[in-house]
């Protein structure tokens, strides 16, 4: 084999601790290598165009690349020697960068590095074959988990787009926080009105089929062709039958049960809907505050029911759906804010987490809108908004800025001093963080026009006096401590990882950070895909975002979803494994082992079984090629020898 | 220049990561990317998922002359392959029972999980199993003449 060696420098970012040039001289010194030569920014076009020149007037077989990580720009040169002629597999790549030349600044040690890495990139390349795809149909149906505003979004652009979309939600209805909140910032408009219109939408398209109160039970397959295994969960009401006409619920004797969309404050019914304009608008029994469910007696909805839609044995069902890719946007949960004792959420109920706050500003709220004390339904004069409650601190494990908080403290302080002019708002901060168009200027307004006193500090202890509450902190501008009585304390929680984030990701086999956020491919590059082929991000799931950045998101994620089936077949990756026959002896260990059941029993015409790897299901993990007792499947462009004859390289 | 001193540290300590795509590989990229400055001993071989890893890699990988193997892939139930990583995770610690019967300090290979997102973890093996390595010096592979107490040492290791 000729091969053709080239040594990036990425600008000064390689070439600042690694002797190129030395690397360069040295791979001449490898076997089968017959050029080599450093340059600037081998990614560029003229780099690119230098490689493609290099293997044509040297009669290149095989190409190495010493430069970044190949996670980032193994297609871009497999392109680059594809056009020229060579197969796409016949390319090797050294990470002289994020694994060399960036994690020390021992230019002698890098440089020796360097070289080992090279070396063992062409040893591997001489064991190279050329590879050739194969093309599989796409299902171009998109399964959409979260019925959020992300959620809502990306289904409606799929739907537009002339897809067939499936959406999955946890809760009985869609619309997700947002359905929550009263007003949304900056322009503090009505967030039902906005959103509204788009979960009819839904509701309405012909080619969105929601499946509400339901939970991903399994995922399997690929790119292309998943399977999804969906649980429906018992709602011990016909959603075919009932018309959301709500009579049961008037009906319903079982008043105390806990209102999981006015987060907990007052109470509904067993049986209920959770808000006007939920869709589907359906009802649902609550089986654990159910008299019948749980003590057997009672039956009521199902007598005044019009529709007889009640199924006391309704039990929860598994359904199959089959998509070409999914869009995950599941959001977030708000941070526990009893964690801080010292704030005495849960203890009084005159503390109050911020999306509480939305429900009671919202006109559909518990209280119909008017900002009461959930304490005595007295309204209160004053008012103290706590920021960073479970954001920017490392102490209860929240490092991260949650990033909404600032901007929807200053909206509720304004609505609320629209509500009521004459209580006093009072914002305690650390730092006021408003990037975004037309956000400082919000907050510059609460401050100015609206009179919202905004002390620089922290707040230390909240403890109840009387039927009022002392706020007691330090005003670290005035150096002095603030002591402020409040009828009514909101903590600004931050936003965390939902429940079940991770559970739902070892079933997407996505990945996530160590707080639960889903894992983009690229922070800057590839923010909505992610490592999994076929599987999108949209929304909070994958960071704390506001609406416009989770709507933008949503679309940015169907634009992909959209491109992926533009096409009808996809290209497999043909670095699969493959099944010498005449090694294999028909112990069937490699069929029991793929997780994929890629592998299956072939019959050769003299009669025995051989295994046989089918090509377009295998994901080329290699587990068979490990396992496999006499080696007889080997994993394309991984083989054992190839594997070996690097570890040689670097013991030599 | 680089040969003359070539020559001089060709005893350089060798250490051989084996490092799943999905997780650790991009670990490693992530550290990098945040200039979390590491040992320069480790030689990284990217394989598709820990599942990849025959136990013989190491064995061979240890004959050959490195001086130590380090193999991280996701954690387990993260695998970027579902299982991949449960069967490396029996096999490695098979393997690590396993070495002391051929004259190998068990010290010498360690395996770990570390994802994408945890280039600060990936420092820290990075760091701490090159001093181990370099605690335990050049791997004499199996020429090494051993007396019967310090053939008997191996097993007793963690």
């Amino acid at each position: 084999m000729r091969i053709g060696v080239f040594i990036c420098k990425c600008g000064t970012n390689i070439a600042k601790t690694v002797d190129t040039e030395a690397v360069a001289r040295k791979a001449l010194e490898y076997p089968d290598v017959v050029y080599a030569t450093d340059y600037m920014y081998t990614c560029s076009e003229p780099g690119q165009e230098e490689i493609r020149e290099a293997i044509t007037k040297h009669r290149l077989q095989g190409v190495v690349v010493a430069a970044c990580t190949p996670r980032m720009h193994e297609p871009t040169f497999r392109r680059a020697v594809e056009k020229a002629g060579l197969n796409r597999y016949m390319f090797e790549q050294a990470n002289i960068r994020e694994h060399v030349s960036w994690v020390n600044n021992d230019r002698e040690s890098n440089t020796l590095k360097a070289m080992d890495l090279v070396h063992m990139a062409v040893e591997k390349l001489r064991l190279n074959h050329p590879l050739f795809s194969s093309k599989v149909p796409i299902n171009k149906r998109v399964l959409v988990i979260g019925g959020g505003v992300a959620g809502i979004q990306a289904a409606l652009d799929c739907s537009e787009g002339g897809l067939d979309v499936v959406m999955v939600e946890r809760e009985a209805t869609i619309g997700g926080k947002m359905a929550k909140l009263d007003k949304t910032f900056p322009t503090i408009d009505c967030s039902s009105c906005i959103l509204g219109p788009k979960m009819v939408d839904i509701s309405q398209k012909e080619n969105i089929s929601l499946h509400a109160y339901s939970e991903i039970e399994s995922v399997s397959g690929y790119i292309g062709n998943f399977k999804v295994k969906i649980r429906k969960k018992a709602t011990y009401v016909d959603w075919n039958a009932c018309t959301g006409c709500g009579e049961c619920t008037q009906k319903c004797p079982s008043k105390k049960t806990h209102d999981k969309f006015n987060e907990g404050l007052g109470s509904t019914t067993a049986i209920n809907i959770p808000f006007p304009q939920a869709i589907p608008k359906r009802a649902r029994i609550n089986a654990e505050s159910c008299l019948y469910l749980t003590k057997g007696k009672c039956r009521k909805c199902e007598k005044v029911c019009p529709a007889d839609a009640i199924r006391f044995d309704m039990e929860d069902e598994i359904i199959t759906e089959e998509v070409g890719a999914i869009v995950v946007a599941t959001g977030y949960d708000m941070f526990d804010y009893s964690v801080y004792g010292e704030y005495g959420g849960g203890r009084y109920p005159d503390v109050i987490t911020s999306l509480q706050y939305e429900r009671i500003l919202s006109a559909s709220g518990p209280y119909g809108g008017h900002i009461v004390r959930p304490s005595d339904g007295r309204e209160p004069k004053d008012i103290v908004f706590l920021s960073c409650v479970g954001s920017r601190d490392a102490s209860v494990g929240r490092p991260y800025c949650s990033g909404v908080c600032c901007m929807y403290i200053a909206k509720q302080a304004i609505i609320t001093r629209d509500h009521l002019p004459d209580c006093n708002c009072y914002v305690s901060y650390m730092d006021i963080r408003s990037p975004g168009k037309n956000y400082d200027e919000f907050v510059r307004r609460a401050q100015e026009e609206y009179g919202i006193n905004y002390i620089r500090g922290r707040v230390g202890k909240i403890y109840p006096k009387g039927n009022r509450l002392i706020v007691q902190g330090v005003d670290t501008l005035m150096g002095v401590q603030m002591d402020i009585e409040a009828d009514l304390v909101v903590l600004a929680t931050g936003l965390e990882a939902s429940d079940g984030a991770r559970e739902l990701a070892e079933k997407l086999r996505i990945s996530y950070d160590q707080y639960g956020w889903y894992m983009e491919s690229h922070p800057k590059l590839r923010p909505v895909e992610t490592n999994t082929a076929g599987v999108y991000l949209a929304g909070v799931c994958q960071g704390p975002k506001d609406i416009p950045a989770s709507v933008a998101q949503g679309s940015a994620a169907a634009a992909k979803v959209l491109v992926l089936f533009s096409r009808d077949t996809i290209e497999t990756d043909p670095q699969v494994a493959f099944v010498n026959e005449r090694v294999c002896i028909s112990c069937g260990k490699c069929i029991e082992v793929c997780p994929f059941g890629a592998i299956q029993w072939k019959t050769l015409r003299d009669g025995s079984q051989k295994a046989e790897v089918l090509p377009t299901v295998c994901q080329g993990c290699g587990l068979c090629n490990a396992t496999c007792p006499p080696k007889a499947v080997q994993l394309q462009h991984c083989t054992d020898d190839q594997i070996l004859a690097e570890v040689n390289a670097v013991c030599e | 220049m680089i040969s003359e001193t070539g020559t001089q540290r060709e005893k350089e300590i060798k250490i051989i990561g084996f490092l799943c795509n999905w997780c650790s590989y991009g670990g490693a990229d992530t550290a990098g990317v945040c200039r979390f400055k590491q040992p320069t001993d480790l030689r990284i071989i990217r394989i598709p998922c820990t599942g990849r890893m025959d136990p013989l890699f190491v064995v061979k990988a240890l004959i050959y002359g490195a001086d130590g193997v380090l193999v991280s892939g996701c954690h387990p139930k993260d695998c970027h392959y579902a299982v991949g990583n449960l069967y490396a995770r029996r096999r490695m610690e098979l393997l690590k029972r396993f070495l002391p019967f051929i004259g190998i300090d068990t010290n010498r290979f360690r395996y770990t999980w570390v994802s994408a997102s945890e280039g600060q973890l990936w420092q820290q093996v990075v760091t701490e199993f090159s001093e181990e390595i370099h605690r335990l010096g050049p791997n004499a592979g199996l020429n090494e003449k051993m007396d019967a107490e310090t053939a008997l040492s191996l097993f007793n290791t963690k």
